[in-house]
């Protein structure tokens, strides 16, 4: 009962000039495992939104139904007002739109770092070699990577990696960003670099979504910090609310193990 | 139009253009089989396994005569392809195991001889060893006549090795029973001195009780029984040897080919095994006192063996299928005989060449199935 | 306290020096190693001398005749006067410099592939373009060759056509196959994997069987088969078997994640095996490969046994020549010697290629 109440009242929060991401009574099964109860989240534009919670609790699969990594059996996700279903056309557009930053990077290790970033553009959106070359530099210069361009990524430390993978993202001019857990499998001196980076993303207004468990980065630029467990969202909240006045049990016990320390 | 951008949809027309496709192509084949075999008169069916075969096969382990059909030909076939591979295996796993541990050994002259062997015997097509163990080594045996001889029982000529033959008259069963009875009480003296070893810490031996508990009690049963089995002494008479047992150079080539070259693989095998095992496992276990002895045997081997063990059974395969080779000097296996001879008699390549892939088959399925559960076994728990 | 002056380094003691510390480490560490030492001296000493005596010192490299090899080594003569057949089977001596071009560019090829400065496009065009060209120089009938029947084709020009044509042709089979054994659609997978699993549990030499006599069967009357061309249909087909399944080991290797990368880019599903995945794969894949082509290599050897006069064959073919009788010996060394030049080489590269990959990787 209390923790119906804690979503609806936040509803005031969102921003609803244009829905970007909408799922709506979204669930999902592993087998028999219910893994994703009753999901409804709506994203509007530049809206940056934390998803927080222990590991288990559904966040990186329901990030993953958005781009469609993963199905869902019940429910709707729209992306910009197109259905994420099994239609193949509207998979190439949602996934135009939607880029994802993996925790483990995922760069190709076959191909140069420049390689890596004009894949996509000269063989899924068809540009010109060069066009796509000028628009992969402009981005790595962004992410203050361009002196690598012609390294291969096992040649660049992690913090390198996932810059190289956040440029990757960007060269499709996404209006969506994804990011699962970016910066969990750096080395800690690393992961400053990575966030700074997602920060001038966020100010310059893009939609992030942005599983983490960088609570500083949450307190500093989300809009919005939502906290899963056991696949429902528990609680939702600017982060202001959500950190210092923690309303559910449940959030209150995961914030006093992560801030322990 | 949308449903044909569902990609699900597309999947199922995919697998049927696929399914449409590979019906379309074994109907075209077996439209125009059915047509060119009755333009050449070639019978069809699975009758022609019931009529006489007409022709003699020089090695029967099971009964064959004149009478004898060509589903007696397959029999025979695969007796004599399940015993080459039964022996072949043995020996292999022996010299292979060997040659695996010399190649190990810090003895460099050891390790680079077993290397050398290695390099040698695997870079020789199987086909080229056993012709050559048949064509060059066998056939400089010297003549029946003049043949080698040890202890006057066993002999090695240009016809092949003769060594006496076991005959086993009534009341040998008793022998058998020995046999059997010296492995339950074997397993029973195992099971008590690991329970000893794990009550008191005492140890036994019990490989050396065992060992010999299983020669001695068939040995005491022969004798109880009043020695009902004799030797039956090849013995020459006229141009060639009768009595005893034969071996024919062409079991005999097949043999040493497929013994020598499946070796290799498996001392490979058995190197990767224990070199996998991470140095510092050893050097705990010595850390620990262990012997090298029992190091091996409670530390390396039960780790080396998970690893060892899927390529060295693969190599098993490998040899019954190429014990197929026997084509080429004639020792009368399943290919050889079955799809060889027969094959040309009746004209159903068909059926036969179908029924000897579906008998191989059969074996290297069962064998993969036996494998797959020991891996599953073996695995080590992870979290 | 105490205060110590810095010590120079010394010689270490006599019997840790030089050779005799390598003999005392090597060899007789133990009474086992010194008996082992021993006994494996004496084996060596039992096998290499004769066998030394036998291949070269005995050995008769001069003259034209049988009677010009009286000695008790080998014949080495009969094997250069029987050369050509060794190398080029029956191929007629007008059109040998076809054999020997075809030859050339083989090894050009193989050089090409070796060398890591010659570009990407320009090793797999060779590669492709190797089977083809062969077959047409060697066959002729086009461009004013003359004909020459498959049949004339032998010893060691044949086993590297069959070699060079089952090696290039398994592999993309192959390849299709090990995708389909991976892939999510039931009926396609269950397709490969009956495939796959059939091949590989059967005998080369049924394979072969079923490709010379039952292949002819399966076509219409009109439709001839080429003895050679129902060989490397069956040799084909049976790599391609073993090629899936190294392709497969590849597969698995690549972490889930770079599927999920490709495929969070839009890249379909030819797209990203394409470009992203199987690139890696193979790459995983090459020892594993190379091994299977060394096997393929020795199983050329089987095509003997369907009639086809490969340089196992030449052997015997050889030896029956009135003017030369009992040379088997000769004739199984030599050809044992050619076929181990050629697999130990390729086994070499294998070895160099997976320490070059492995580097790669390592930074």
């Amino acid at each position: 009962m209390q923790e119906k109440k804690i979503i609806e009242s936040s509803s005031q929060l969102r921003d609803l000039s244009e829905p970007m991401i909408e799922l709506n009574g979204v669930n999902k099964w592993y087998g028999d495992f219910h893994v994703l109860k009753d999901i409804n989240l709506n994203v509007g534009k530049g809206e940056i939104v934390v998803v927080a919670g222990p590991s288990g609790s559904g966040k990186s699969t329901m990030i993953r139904c958005i781009n469609r990594l993963e199905e869902y059996q019940e429910g709707v996700i729209k992306v910009k007002n197109i259905e994420v279903n099994a239609d193949v056309k509207n998979l190439r557009d949602i996934r135009s739109n939607v880029a994802m930053v993996f925790q483990h990077f995922n760069l190709f290790p076959h191909l140069s770092i420049i390689d890596n970033l004009t894949l996509a553009p000269m063989w899924v959106y068809n540009k010109p070699k060069k066009e796509a070359r000028d628009t992969a530099m402009h981005y790595l210069e962004r992410v203050n990577i361009a002196e690598q361009a012609d390294k291969f990524p096992n040649q660049l430390s992690g913090g390198q990696q996932q810059r190289v993978a956040i440029a990757r993202a960007l060269c499709k001019s996404p209006d969506i960003m994804l990011f699962d857990e970016p910066t969990s499998a750096l080395d800690p001196e690393m992961i400053g670099e990575v966030l700074d980076v997602m920060i001038s993303l966020a100010k310059e207004g893009k939609t992030m979504v942005c599983v983490t468990h960088e609570m500083g980065f949450a307190r500093k630029v989300a809009d919005r910090v939502i906290f899963m467990d056991e696949g429902q969202i528990v609680e939702e909240n600017d982060p202001e609310t959500f950190f210092n006045n923690p309303e559910s049990d449940r959030l209150k016990l995961f914030l006093e193990q992560i801030l322990a320390h | 139009m949308s449903f044909l951008r569902n990609e699900k949809v597309r999947g199922i027309l995919y697998q049927l253009i696929t399914i449409i496709g590979f019906v379309v192509f074994v109907f075209y084949i077996a439209q125009n089989t059915s047509h060119n075999i009755e333009a050449r008169g070639i019978k069809s069916g699975l009758d022609f396994m019931n009529t006489t075969a007409g022709f003699d096969i020089t090695e029967t382990p099971i009964a064959y005569g004149h009478n004898s059909t060509h589903w007696d030909v397959f029999k025979v076939g695969l007796a004599n392809t399940l015993i080459i591979s039964f022996f072949g295996i043995i020996l292999t796993t022996i010299l292979g195991l060997i040659i695996g541990v010399a190649r190990l050994s810090s003895n460099w002259i050891i390790s680079h001889m077993a290397a050398g062997y290695i390099e040698i015997f695997r870079n020789i097509p199987i086909l080229l060893q056993i012709l050559f163990w048949y064509n060059v080594v066998l056939a400089s045996m010297p003549s029946v006549r003049h043949s080698f001889s040890f202890f006057d029982s066993i002999f090695i000529n240009q016809r092949g090795i003769f060594i006496p033959n076991p005959i086993f008259e009534d009341g040998s069963w008793l022998i058998g029973v020995g046999f059997v009875a010296a492995i339950i009480v074997g397993w029973f003296i195992s099971r008590w001195a690991k329970k000893r070893h794990d009550e008191t810490g005492k140890g036994f031996p019990t490989i050396w009780a065992n060992l010999s508990i299983l020669i001695l009690l068939p040995l005491l049963a022969y004798f109880v029984a009043g020695e009902p089995a004799h030797l039956d002494y090849p013995a020459l008479k006229g141009f060639n040897f009768s009595g005893g047992k034969t071996f024919t150079p062409e079991f005999l080539a097949l043999l040493f080919a497929l013994t020598i070259y499946t070796a290799t693989f498996i001392a490979e095998a058995i190197r990767s095994g224990i070199e996998a095992v991470n140095k510092g496992q050893k050097e705990a276990a010595t850390a620990l006192g262990l012997t090298p002895m029992q190091s091996l045997k409670l530390v390396v081997l039960p780790q080396a063996i998970r690893i060892s063990i899927p390529p060295i059974i693969n190599q098993y395969l490998n040899l019954a299928k190429n014990s197929s080779l026997a084509a080429a000097v004639g020792y009368p296996e399943l290919v050889t005989v079955f799809a060889g001879t027969s094959l040309n008699i009746t004209g159903q390549a068909l059926e036969i060449i179908g029924i000897t892939m579906l008998t191989y088959l059969i074996i290297s399925l069962s064998v993969s199935v036996l494998l797959n559960w020991f891996n599953n076994k073996m695995k080590i728990k992870e979290r | 306290m105490a205060v110590y002056s810095l010590k120079t380094a010394k010689e270490p003691p006599l019997g840790e020096r030089g050779a005799v510390a390598w003999i005392r480490h090597n060899l007789l560490s133990s009474s086992f190693n010194i008996l082992f030492t021993i006994l494996s001296i004496y084996i060596l000493y039992k096998i290499l001398p004769p066998l030394a005596h036998w291949l070269f010192l005995d050995a008769d490299f001069v003259g034209d005749k049988k009677s010009d090899c009286g000695g008790d080594g080998a014949c080495w003569i009969f094997v250069f006067e029987k050369l050509k057949m060794f190398i080029y089977g029956f191929y007629p001596q007008a059109e040998l410099w076809r054999a020997n071009l075809t030859i050339a560019l083989g090894g050009a090829t193989v050089l090409i592939a070796a060398l890591d400065r010659s570009p990407k496009a320009l090793k797999i065009i060779t590669i492709l373009l190797l089977p083809i060209v062969s077959v047409v120089l060697l066959s002729g009938g086009y461009f004013g060759l003359a004909h020459v029947e498959t049949n004339a084709w032998g010893g060691l020009l044949l086993t590297l056509v069959i070699a060079t044509v089952g090696i290039v042709l398994s592999f993309p089979i192959g390849v299709l196959f090990a995708l389909g054994r991976q892939s999510k659609l039931p009926i396609i997978k269950t397709l490969s994997v009956f495939y796959i699993e059939l091949i590989r549990g059967v005998p080369l030499i049924t394979v072969l069987f079923m490709a010379s006599v039952v292949l002819p069967l399966f076509f219409p009357e009109g439709i001839d088969f080429d003895k050679l061309i129902r060989a490397l249909i069956g040799i084909t087909l049976f790599q391609a078997a073993y090629v899936a399944e190294n392709v497969r080991g590849g597969l698995q290797a690549i972490p889930k994640g770079q599927y999920e990368a490709a495929d969070a880019m839009g890249l379909t599903y030819w797209k990203s095996m394409r470009l992203v995945i199987l690139p890696q794969a193979i790459k995983v894949a090459i020892p594993n490969l190379v091994g299977s082509f060394i096997s393929l290599f020795k199983d050329t050897s089987l095509v003997m046994i369907i009639g086809l006069f490969d340089l196992l064959s030449m052997v015997k073919l050889t030896a029956n020549d009135r003017d030369w009788l009992g040379m088997d010996t000769e004739g199984f060394v030599f050809v044992a010697i050619v076929y181990w030049i050629f697999n130990f080489t390729m086994s070499r590269y294998s070895k160099r290629l997976e320490r070059k990959l492995d580097t790669n990787n390592r930074d």
